[in-house]
């Protein structure tokens, strides 16, 4: 296990800066998180995050796309607006989540 | 025990500058419900990785585009060794049927979409759909026919240069 210091908080990450420990992650660090990859984040971003968080809690694994779509209601098209590129690792990563499993 | 070691902060590389150059190229040329999906699901994984992905469909792959059908692709256990099941039973009346309705629920136990729903979820994440020119003309089919996903009726040379320097996948 790896700790390292972000936004001034010891946390658990693994080799690529993934967060490891669910109850680490603060709204404040996802604030740092998104800057360092270069997303503010707004009222839309926050709405997956949560999402994404309340998902992980009560079935132990990230949501993929799909599921933030048509479980969390946010437009595939939206997400990829939102955060750009790999929308489904960026979000896991500043909710504090493993990177999605699914395939779809 | 577990030991802790205490690192700088890393920041994942997401290789935002690299996929910008990578292009993905799939031919989809079957109409058979189970080789309709490798295609859609491996688009949408490209896409999902920022990759810029372009489907071509051809020959029985148009089912999967075409209006009239693409809701009613079937799984045959004919010529399909893989059932593990007697071939001479995948003739039989109503087998097929039975077979592409087993398929299908499996596939929705997985969440994973039926094709219309694919093709809806691989346009959001920015895929591009190409229809085969001569597949149309040879099945008398015309852009009215065809999922409103689809940019345009190419041909294989309009494909191939819409693809240049892309990775390449026949299916």
């Amino acid at each position: 296990m790896t700790v390292a210091t972000i936004a001034g908080t010891p946390v658990h990450v693994d080799g690529e800066g993934f967060l490891t420990e669910y109850d680490e992650w603060t709204e404040a660090l996802a604030q740092h998180l998104a800057a360092g990859i270069g997303i503010e984040l707004t009222d839309a971003h926050w709405k997956a995050l949560r999402f994404l968080r309340d998902d992980f809690r009560t079935r132990g694994e990230t949501a993929t796309l799909r599921r933030v779509s048509t479980v969390g209601g946010i437009p595939i098209k939206e997400l990829f607006a939102l955060f750009p590129g790999k929308p489904a690792k960026k979000m896991a990563y500043i909710a504090g989540l493993p990177k999605p499993h699914g395939c779809v | 025990m577990t030991t802790e070691t205490v690192a700088a902060a890393v920041v994942p590389d997401f290789g935002d500058a690299v996929t910008q150059d990578r292009k993905l190229a799939i031919i989809c040329s079957k109409g058979n419900l189970d080789m309709a999906y490798p295609g859609l699901i491996l688009a949408n994984a490209a896409l999902g990785e920022g990759v810029e992905t372009h489907l071509f469909f051809t020959f029985w792959g148009f089912d999967m585009i075409t209006k009239s059908r693409m809701n009613d692709l079937k799984f045959t256990m004919l010529g399909n060794t893989a059932t593990h099941l007697p071939q001479g039973l995948g003739g039989l009346p109503g087998v097929t049927a039975m077979a592409t309705k087993q398929m299908k629920k499996q596939i929705h136990d997985v969440g994973v979409p039926e094709v219309p729903e694919f093709l809806a979820q691989i346009v959001d994440s920015g895929g591009h759909l190409w229809a085969c020119r001569m597949s149309a003309d040879m099945m008398h089919l015309d852009e009215a026919d065809l999922y409103e996903g689809v940019e345009a009726i190419i041909s294989a040379a309009d494909f191939i240069e819409k693809t240049d320097g892309a990775q390449l996948l026949f299916i």
